[in-house]
């Protein structure tokens, strides 16, 4: 994203409510530059499919503007913007042919016939579906009915595509093949895209940025490495990823690690995220992958932690157990699986500890 | 197992043959479990409906009242125009006094005044009088010899003397009057009366006579049966016996017997079935000259077939024009709202149908609600009301309320299987409001509209009470002929036969529509 391309869409303190008590969407501002991809996550009801909406058109702001490529939108109906969608359940057009629901946006804007063809016969072999032109929506499986949904909403050419959950009815194989198709295709055509989508490992892998919502505020906007990484708040921390909490209050901060006694007592090292002073409570979050068992691989002088096994669960790639630390019984560690790598045993006690720049302390 | 042989179960049967075996007892539940339904719809539906229909078709009174003036008119040249000879007269008048007896040959007149207007009276004098004919000859011999008054010597001369439901030695020697003795027999028995107590009705004598007339003296003297010195001597004294003939009692009891009409009509309608019925339902007639169109001011069934499905038409017209953007609000509201709505436009099914469409004829007569409220409106004159009950506008307004729930329901039912993203996706493709109704919803609820047409129809095209009441009569529809026809003046037959046509024209829509729109396309939602 250069910074000639910001902007393309841009929300500037929008605001959403439907009964005039609660606003669904509060204050919302965000820019997506040109050929962005940029993935909505949240859970439901945090009101990322109403900002969708509101982008398509299909609802209005009740406060604030929504330009697209420098121009207010706000009062102009969705056939009137020209931008793609793809929707949760495809919304291909029962009653017409698969050539037919793509030439439809073709027809309505009085393109030729054999333009219009030609159109089709490439959008078709853009998605792979090039032999299936004369079938009907419902003699296709659930990923050729995304594929033709995809091209239905390309095939005009828009600047803008906006997708609503659109793999959320695909079994897990065809979703994860279709996520690098999407991404490929939407790379290749050089189009700006806004997914939406509640799976955050979607999230993760297609987009280049990554804007996560809740409570009617965008969280965090960063791109996929970064939120996984460096979380700025607890609740990122916790959507994202498998994520290990632990509760406690910070003892003192010196050079960038702070310390923090956790409600056992025992002494930990953590990032300050968060926090800023002494005496305050926090949440520090560490990935379970992050966490070591192995004590002479830590830096000397690190705090390490008392830790029961509970469970071990045996992966293939991983392993997965499951300790007691600081009294919270549901503390995950993964561990790769090699050959020098040991398996502990339920009703084990080990020390646990991590690299202070691995553990964040976020707010409470 | 062989590479092309039947596929074989683990107990070495046919696969099938376990398969179909094991689905059998599933079967048969389900059987038992729509038997009862079936079995009531057999008996109280179809089996009813299937007697209706052959009503259209049936004609067995006539032969079986008239059996022997239908075989005797077989051989009766009808184009000559004149009436029939003795003989056909005495067939005629030996089958007119047993179902005087029996008390049939009103039902015959009736039936056969629907072919002939004026048989039905013939019929009626004629079995009043029938029991007298011949009397002159009964008068003759008992003059002649007092035996003749006597049951029992009827019993002895036709009966076997052993057996007396058999006809006696005399058969043979006396066919007519032992045709006419034996029905005479069952008739007294099936009374419960004794024949040895019962003297026989005059056109025995009559036939008796006949009899004698036709037989030579030289197989009369052979003859040695019981009875026989009676005949002998009646047979002596026919030439002083006065002459009289069927004919002559028959034109007496009534002139129409003349009109060689009369005995063509019975000689058409001589057959157990008969196309009678439906060519009158088509406004043709079955005429001893073949078919024929009815008089042009009897044509009214082909008239009213068309205006039944013309105004049903319109009916299901205004029905699709009022109902489908009741339904479409209706699937587009919130769930709260549109169940009250829903129950807004049941409502008229929870009042009877009568008050709906008596209220009609309070709002839509002209001194009604609706004539009064566009005079004090200044809209109309006073003198130029509008006339809008008892006529087809009536009818139209009528049975489109109530037919309107019929229309909305299977549209509400598709329209709510319609999601609204595909009206979303097709504006998010740029097609305008209109575009994406019409190219993408509109098609959509096409299965609604069917459906909804069909039912709204086919109840249309068969109403009864509202046409009635509101119709007057320019707004009636065919049903209520049939009515007429099945309560009032008894032709049940007619009736039959354009039930029937109703029905056969609705099978025959159907095809037209299933061949047009497909009957797959509808959908009760």
């Amino acid at each position: 994203m250069t910074e000639a391309d910001a902007g393309f869409v841009v929300f500037d303190r929008v605001q959403k409510s439907y009964d005039g008590e609660t606003l669904v969407v509060k204050d919302l501002n965000l820019s997506i530059g040109k050929g962005e991809f940029l993935t909505m996550l949240g859970p439901s009801g945090s009101g990322k499919t109403t900002c969708l909406m509101m982008l398509a058109g299909f609802e209005s702001a009740t406060h604030g503007e929504i330009l697209l490529d420098g121009h207010p939108i706000n009062n102009i109906p969705p056939h009137k913007r020209g931008i793609g969608m793809v929707f949760q359940n495809y919304a291909l057009f029962p009653h017409m042919t698969v050539a037919e629901n793509l030439a439809f946006p073709l027809e309505v804007r009085k393109i030729g016939k054999s333009e219009r063809e030609a159109k089709v016969k490439r959008a078709l072999e853009m998605v792979q579906m090039g032999a299936f032109g004369g079938r009907r929506p419902a003699q296709l499986s659930g990923g050729q009915q995304q594929r033709i949904a995809l091209a239905r909403a390309l095939v005009f050419e828009p600047e803008l595509v906006l997708m609503d959950e659109p793999l959320g009815a695909l079994d897990k194989q065809l979703r994860e093949h279709m996520q690098f198709e999407i991404t490929r295709l939407a790379h290749s055509l050089g189009i700006t895209t806004v997914y939406v989508t509640h799976d955050q490992t979607e999230a993760l892998t297609m987009s280049d940025r990554v804007a996560v919502f809740d409570d009617g505020r965008i969280q965090q906007l960063a791109p996929p490495d970064l939120l996984y990484e460096a979380p700025e708040n607890s609740f990122v921390a916790q959507f994202i990823g498998e994520n290990n909490t632990l509760e406690g209050t910070v003892e003192n901060i010196t050079d960038g690690v702070a310390v923090v006694r956790l409600d056992d007592g025992e002494l930990i090292d953590a990032k300050p995220v968060n926090v800023s002073k002494p005496g305050e409570r926090t949440l520090v979050s560490i990935r379970p992958e992050r966490v070591e068992i192995d004590k002479s691989r830590l830096s000397p002088g690190v705090h390490t932690v008392h830790a029961e096994v509970l469970e071990f669960i045996y992966m293939g790639d991983i392993y997965r157990t499951r300790l007691r630390v600081a009294g919270n019984e549901d503390f995950v560690i993964k561990t790769r699986n090699a050959p020098d790598q040991r398996r502990l045993r339920p009703g084990e006690h080990i020390e646990i500890g991590w690299l202070p720049e691995d553990c964040r302390a976020l707010d409470a | 197992m062989s590479k092309d042989g039947p596929v074989l179960a683990a107990d070495g049967r046919p696969l099938k043959h376990s398969l179909r075996r094991a689905l059998r007892a599933e079967k048969m539940r389900a059987l038992a479990l729509i038997a009862p339904l079936l079995i009531f719809i057999l008996i109280t539906f179809i089996a009813p409906i299937g007697s209706m229909l052959f009503r259209s078709v049936e004609n067995e009174i006539v032969p079986d009242t008239l059996p022997r003036a239908t075989k005797a008119l077989q051989g009766w040249d009808q184009s000559a125009g004149i009436p029939p000879d003795e003989d056909i007269f005495a067939a005629m008048a030996y089958d007119l006094v047993i179902a005087a007896e029996r008390k049939l040959h009103t039902r015959l007149g009736t039936r056969l005044n629907y072919e002939y207007t004026g048989i039905s009276s013939i019929f009626r004098k004629t079995g009043r009088r029938v029991d007298d004919f011949g009397e002159a000859y009964q008068d003759a011999l008992t003059g002649l010899n007092p035996a003749w008054k006597s049951p029992g010597t009827w019993v002895s001369l036709m009966t076997a003397p052993d057996e007396r439901a058999r006809p006696g030695a005399a058969a043979e020697l006396l066919p007519e009057t032992s045709d006419l003795y034996q029905s005479f027999a069952r008739l007294v028995r099936d009374e419960g009366d004794d024949l040895s107590e019962e003297r026989p009705w005059a056109p025995v004598y009559a036939a008796l006579v006949r009899d004698l007339r036709q037989t030579d003296q030289a197989v009369l003297e052979s003859y040695s049966g019981p009875q026989a010195a009676l005949l002998s001597e009646a047979k002596a004294a026919l030439p002083d016996f006065p002459v009289t003939t069927f004919r002559e009692e028959f034109l007496t009891a009534d002139e129409g017997w003349a009109d060689p009409q009369v005995w063509a009509t019975i000689q058409a309608f001589s057959g157990d079935y008969t196309s009678g019925y439906f060519l009158n339902s088509v406004d043709l007639r079955k005429t001893p000259d073949g078919v024929a169109p009815q008089p042009e001011d009897e044509r009214i069934y082909i008239m009213l077939f068309k205006r039944t499905l013309i105004m049903s038409m319109i009916i299901m017209g205004s029905c699709v024009l009022l109902g489908y953007p009741i339904a479409y609000l209706l699937s587009n509201l919130p769930l709260r709202t549109s169940n009250l709505l829903l129950i807004l436009v049941l409502l008229p099914f929870w009042t009877s149908l009568l008050v709906r469409t008596s209220s009609w004829k309070v709002l839509l007569q002209q001194q009604g609600v609706i004539n009064d409220v566009l005079v004090w409106s200044g809209l109309i004159s006073d003198a130029g009301r509008l006339v809008m009950i008892n006529n087809q506008t009536g009818t139209i307004i009528a049975m489109t309320h109530i037919l309107l729930p019929f229309m909305i329901l299977p549209l509400y039912s598709v329209m709510k299987t319609i999601p609204p993203t595909y009206v979303r996706a097709a504006k998010s493709l740029g097609a305008t409001n209109w575009t994406a109704f019409w190219r993408v919803y509109f098609p959509q609820s096409v299965p609604g509209i069917g459906a909804g047409c069909i039912l709204v129809f086919i109840l249309a095209i068969g109403y009864y009470i509202t046409p009635e009441l509101v119709g007057g009569t320019k707004g009636v529809f065919i049903s209520n002929r049939i009515a007429y026809h099945i309560s009032s003046s008894l032709n049940w037959g007619l009736a039959a036969a354009l039930g029937s046509i109703l029905l056969a024209a609705v099978l025959i829509l159907y095809w037209v529509y299933d061949r047009l729109v497909g009957i797959d396309n509808v959908s009760l939602g």
